[in-house]
């Protein structure tokens, strides 16, 4: 709770509309004992007293009533009304959608089916009809205005509830032996309760604008009965000749509805997980950077990473994921950068282009060169005019990365077009070769598909036939095969293959999966925690291990033929890269750590081909 | 195409089906004898005796429904008592000045506020993003009848810039220029709260749109920034933007309602509201039923561009 | 040895909603008739492939979805309705995604309380000395017990769960890809866990799994499910190394093995078949090299080929 408040108080807009809507909702609560006038005594030779009158702070109205009086007492109405109506809406809104969602099937379609119904209205034609009905006056005002916001709330918490209901924890409490009604008010209604605070946050503001409405048009509150939307109508009469009790009310109604309006996007971002970290903010086009320290000097390379640094800036908390990586690939040679989650693998492969997330994502120093040329801190339209052209990407999931609203010919085309001033037959000409190099049938026909009408394993390969568009010297593949079944996998790597061989290509393969990395690899970097902790020759590492990390995880990869047995694991789990411990980031998983492993940076060391980040290693390397 | 449209409309039929059966029970709600109940004022003994073989009040209630629906469907929408005229002739005049009104407003509101929205998101946190959502901010706080009777005050009545109310002048008016000379007042009030939440809802929409993965994809294959978000971005957020621009078409056609009030602009959001101070019932149902049933063909059409925007729609 | 869990022709058809001018559709088959026996202590292996059914296939064991047809019988009791409660004491599932199958307003306390106070309405004092002795053998703290979910790493909260489904004293337990989300290094500390604890209990664990690797290191026995359909059963060490049916073959042959150069293993074509119009023959047919005719005319049948191995096919590879 206090969490709550001290989230919803960092948004200053919000804690400025919590100020003023207290101090409203403290007046309104209090108007009963302030040591005000009569707001019904007609006093009619004082009618329209402008404001800061003697006796009449905020003036009088047309009928010489005293407008402080009626104000206060006129909010208070509004306030009370606008959160009954809220209210009800939301308890019978959610009860509908909680219900809906969980039961799904025949009780969702009836009481979905109910709430199209509503939904087809316009609203307030919903609610002038129950007013039509039931009459003019505040209650019905009241009812109508409840009645024609549940279909919102209904809606919206069956969305959730429908989310919800599919996890596995449902299931769970299922086995556990809970009932329905247990599992709905025990397990899905906690999880639900702050969407309908949200929900209601967002729209008691509106509740309140839609009765004073009604009451404006002389459906709402009727004589004597005054709330502001009825006063706001009585005043309009005379707003051309005496406009201050309009502007007064008017204003006041503004004042309300703002201060709410305020305070439920803060009370939203507050309670919306998505929102909390901030992580609804746009990526930049590239990422940004803040480079402290010396640039290393240029290198031969084709691509060279070097000294590397990548942090993430959430909040006060800095994620090292990328220290101090340095990596270099040559034309025609695959490098496999492995490591498990969060050891900065992908980050190091995103970093290459700038395409990191920023915010929170910063790159803080070292460098990328391409053939001698910095990519860090290039200006944009430079980065822009390499990127697909000549260092290209394959990303993981193919479904997520193609756009899902263009023909996959023509984002084929485009890819081709941001380089290369072709006509679009041209283009279209070479989309389709492309997806004959990448061995997808019937290619012709296939460029006029989306992406959700091809499998999987097509789609990574039009993701390749993208990659391959500019013909590119380099290309980084950031797990490409993790979301694909085996037997898709195999063929998609055996064409990777094929193409860097036939190509000359170089690619930086990052994965998880040694078995991959031994098929594919020439080359192999081990990353932990952000840093690399072993590199070399594919052989030489799997072979012979150095690192213990390395030579551990290696241990735990089960292998397809070795039988039934118990497999090795190693105790603990990988630090997390806000809170990295001085020394060997290993070290306190490491069962031949010893205290000089957690004192000062360890280097990077070794003679030939493998190198190795650790005091003791497991091989002497030559 | 042709299949998916005619397969829409023909869904609208039980929609609107339910439109009148929800509108017929709120109106038997009324407690007492319906005829006098419809009547109300008006419930002379002949009115009565009319109304009651017109509406087949003696009848159950689910006889009564079918005789007023088929009554409908042949165009009968009953008779309005307070105008003394057909409740269906009614409607057809003010239909029109309804329909100009919240078309224009609608119009206005769907630009202005998908434009700044989107600007809004492709600067997120400079200067245009903050002015932006301030002046949105007030948009959606303002109570659209409060900001018309503020426009009518400084623009006609202190200014004398634009005519303070009404559709056309009363001599020699009614072309063209002389109408969206009236329009600009009622239809800026009309869209400003509307334009705000289809800003508010764009913004988040682009947003939520340039964080996925297809974007990165985009910039990764060197896809200029200007395509990445006016091509790449807009179009993926417009398949959340059109559904709001259904339900905000719901909100500018209630918004109507007191702004024709407020300036007395001859529409049918008017006239319901006197109906329903008349207790004019026949006229308050046909009026509903009208404008409820437009409003569902509207989202039908909503429904048939959406599909054209994302080819997962199954058509 | 007794039969822990005995399976008769169970399937699962998916209706598919007719539109109102479509023809009515016979629904989506998801799991074609099965029958299966697994004994008591026994490790069962499933694999397939995304789409194989396997999920499908473990809620209905647990009841948290209704058969279309079969029976399922638990030591030699028939479970015929779908009712997860009754299920529960005898079996239990084990979800896939640690974090999904944790409420996350709710402490690890009231998660572990829920099975034995409604199952088995213990009181409270017992409760709380069950619940340590479970924390004890899946070796967790017990100050967690006060925590809320989202403050453990993937590992935890899958112990979390191995304890969850450990409480309500069940005689099987159902393992979706329970290791699937973690990473290696972790993955063997949860599989190690598991074997230890079935010998302690004396469970009899079905494993799901897509990896090969992980389901041979843990299994007795293994079934291959494709499209729905056990294709294969036999022996952990011999069903990878001597498949009989040619789908074995292609998912040993593709999974990715350190020594072995990279090549794609033979097959026609890489597509599933399609749900809504599924193959007359065998579903595996289209992308088998040694399908035939009569592969795309008739089902084949699990059949007995060489000791304790059987697998659906005309044309079984030798040796």
């Amino acid at each position: 709770m206090m969490k709550f408040i001290k989230l919803l108080f960092r948004n200053q807009l919000a804690a400025v509309g919590a100020v003023i809507l207290s101090i409203i909702v403290f007046l309104a609560l209090i108007t009963p004992f302030l040591p005000l006038q009569d707001p019904g005594a007609t006093d009619l030779p004082n009618k329209f007293l402008p404001p800061f009158t003697e006796g009449h702070f905020l003036g009088t109205d047309h009928l010489g009533r005293d407008m402080l009086s009626r104000l206060f007492w006129g909010t208070r109405m509004s306030l009370w009304v606008g959160f009954v109506a809220a209210m009800i809406a939301a308890t019978v809104g959610s009860a509908i959608g909680i219900t809906s969602g969980y039961f799904g099937g025949r009780v969702d379609n009836i009481f979905m089916r109910f709430v199209d119904m509503l939904m087809a209205f316009p609203y307030i034609l919903l609610a002038m009809a129950i007013v039509a009905a039931l009459g003019p006056g505040l209650n019905n005002a009241l009812i109508a205005v409840a009645v024609v916001n549940i279909p919102f709330f209904a809606r919206n918490i069956r969305g959730i509830t429908v989310g919800l209901a599919q996890r596995e924890f449902v299931d769970a409490a299922k086995l556990a032996g809970m009932g329905h009604t247990r599992i709905i008010l025990f397990e899905l209604l906690p999880n639900v309760l702050p969407v309908i605070v949200i929900a209601m946050s967002t729209t008691i503001g509106w509740m309140i604008l839609e009765t004073a409405g009604l009451s404006f048009l002389g459906l709402g509150s009727q004589p004597p009965q005054a709330d502001l939307g009825s006063m706001l109508g009585d005043a309009r009469d005379d707003l051309f000749t005496d406009p201050h009790p309009s502007v007064i009310v008017g204003i006041a109604i503004f004042l309300i509805v703002m201060s709410i309006n305020l305070l439920g996007d803060g009370v939203r971002d507050a309670l919306d997980p998505r929102l909390r970290s901030g992580a609804l903010s746009r990526p930049l086009p590239s990422t940004m950077v803040d480079r402290g320290g010396d640039i290393p000097t240029p290198t031969e390379d084709l691509l060279a990473i070097q000294n590397l640094e990548t942090q993430f800036h959430v909040g006060n908390r800095i994620y090292r994921a990328v220290n101090d990586v340095t990596l270099t690939v040559k034309p025609g040679e695959c490098l496999g950068v492995i490591g498990e989650s969060g050891s900065g693998k992908s980050v190091t492969a995103l970093s290459v282009m700038g395409l990191v997330a920023s915010p929170p994502g910063v790159i803080t120093g070292g460098a990328v060169r391409y053939e001698g040329n910095d990519l860090i801190g290039a200006p944009y339209e430079k980065l822009r005019q390499m990127r697909g052209d000549k260092v290209s990407y394959i990303f993981q999931d193919p479904l997520s990365t193609l756009h899902p609203l263009y023909r996959i010919g023509d984002q084929l085309a485009e890819a081709i077009q941001s380089h290369h001033p072709v006509s679009n037959a041209e283009a279209r000409k070479r989309a389709i070769k492309l997806l004959k190099d990448v061995r997808i049938p019937n290619a012709e026909s296939r460029i006029r598909n989306y992406p959700h009408e091809m499998s999987g394993g097509m789609r990574q390969r039009v993701g390749i036939a993208m990659a391959l568009a500019n013909e590119p010297e380099v290309i980084i593949a950031d797990e490409p095969t993790t979301a694909l079944d085996v037997t898709v996998q195999a063929q998609i790597l055996a064409l990777l293959d094929d193409l860097r061989r036939d190509r000359g290509l170089a690619i930086i393969f990052i994965t998880h999966d040694f078995g991959v990395v031994a098929q594919l690899c020439d080359r192999v970097a081990v990353m932990y925690a952000g840093r690399i902790v072993e590199q070399g020759l594919t052989d030489e590492v799997l072979a012979h291990p150095a690192h213990p990390y390395t030579k551990r995880l290696i241990a735990c990869v089960p292998e397809l033929g070795e039988g039934r047995r118990v497999l090795a694991a190693i105790p603990g789990l990988p630090p997390i890269v806000s809170d990295l411990p001085p020394g060997c980031a290993f070290a306190p998983r490491c069962d031949k750590a010893r205290p000089e492993c957690s004192q000062g940076d360890i280097a990077l060391e070794g003679a030939g081909s493998q190198t190795v980040r650790c005091l003791y290693p497991e091989e002497d390397i030559k | 195409m042709g299949a998916y449209i005619l397969k829409r409309l023909l869904s609208a039929i039980p929609v609107i089906l339910g439109i009148t059966i929800i509108v017929f029970l709120i109106i038997e709600l009324i407690p007492g004898d319906p005829a006098t109940a419809i009547l109300g004022a008006y419930a002379t003994p002949e009115n009565v005796e009319r109304i009651n073989r017109d509406l087949g009040l003696d009848k159950p209630m689910v006889a009564r429904y079918f005789i007023w629906l088929g009554n409908m469907l042949q165009g009968d929408f009953g008779r309005s008592f307070s105008l003394n005229r057909p409740v269906l002739d009614e409607i057809s005049d003010r239909f029109s000045a309804t329909l100009i009104l919240a078309g224009v407003s609608f119009v206005l509101c769907s630009i202005f506020g998908i434009l700044a929205g989107v600007i809004s998101a492709a600067r997120q946190y400079g200067f245009a993003d903050k002015a932006i959502t301030f002046v949105v901010l007030i948009g959606i706080s303002i109570p659209s009848f409060f900001l018309g009777m503020m426009l009518q005050l400084f623009f006609a009545v202190q200014h004398r810039m634009l005519p303070v109310s009404g559709m056309k002048m009363i001599y020699g008016g009614g072309d063209l220029p002389d109408i969206l000379w009236h329009l600009i007042l009622p239809a800026t009030a009309l869209a400003a709260v509307a334009t705000g939440v289809i800003a508010r809802l764009s913004r988040s929409a682009m947003l939520e749109v340039l964080r996925q993965d297809y974007i990165r994809t985009a910039r990764a294959k060197g896809v200029n920034e200007r395509r990445v978000i006016y091509g790449h971005a807009l179009r993926s957020a417009m398949v959340s933007i059109i559904p709001i621009l259904g339900i905000q078409a719901g909100f500018v056609i209630s918004g109507a309602v007191y702004i024709e009030y407020v300036f007395e602009w001859p529409g049918l959001g008017r006239m319901l509201v006197n109906a329903i101070l008349k207790r004019d019932i026949l006229l308050v149902e046909g009026g509903v039923v009208v404008v409820a049933s437009c409003y569902v063909l509207f989202n039908i059409m909503v429904d048939v561009i959406q599909s054209l925007i994302d080819p997962r729609i199954k058509t | 040895m007794s039969v822990a869990l005995k399976i008769d022709n169970l399937s699962k058809t998916f209706p598919i909603k007719g539109g109102l001018f479509s023809k009515s559709h016979p629904g989506v088959r998801a799991v074609h008739p099965t029958t299966l026996e697994v004994q008591t202590g026994e490790t069962l292996g499933i694999v397939g492939e995304s789409g194989c059914g396997k999920s499908t296939f473990a809620r209905m064991l647990v009841g948290l979805l209704e058969p279309s047809t079969g029976v399922i019988e638990i030591e030699g009791k028939p479970f015929d309705n779908a009712n997860p409660a009754e299920f529960g004491k005898m079996i239990q599932y084990m979800f896939q995604d640690p974090v999904s199958s944790l409420n996350p307003r709710k402490t690890i306390r009231q998660i572990m309380e829920a099975p034995l106070k409604l199952l088995y309405k213990m009181p409270k004092a017992e409760r709380e000395k069950r619940i340590a002795e479970i924390f004890d053998s899946v070796n967790l703290r017990h100050e967690f017990l006060d925590r809320y979910p989202h403050e453990f790493s993937g590992g935890q909260a899958q112990r979390i769960g191995v304890a969850r489904a450990l409480a309500a004293s069940p005689r099987i337990i159902i393992l979706d890809e329970p290791v699937s989300a973690l990473d290696v290094s972790v993955q063997a500390q949860v599989l190690n866990l598991l074997a230890d604890l079935k010998t302690e209990f004396k469970l009899t664990y079905l494993f799901i799994s897509h990896d090969l690797a992980v389901v041979e290191a843990v299994s007795d026995r293994i079934a291959v499910l494709y499209f729905g359909s056990v294709v294969e059963v036999g022996k952990a060490e011999s069903i990878f190394a001597a498949p009989k049916h040619p789908y074995t073959k292609l998912l040993a042959d593709s999974a990715p093995v350190v020594g072995r150069p990279l090549t794609a293993p033979e097959q026609k074509d890489t597509e599933l078949p399609d749900p809504l119009n599924p193959p007359q023959g065998c579903a595996f047919a289209k992308r088998c090299p040694r399908a035939t005719e009569k592969c795309s005319a008739e089902i084949p049948t699990l059949t007995q080929m060489g000791e304790d191995q059987f697998a659906a096919c005309f044309h079984p590879l030798e040796g």
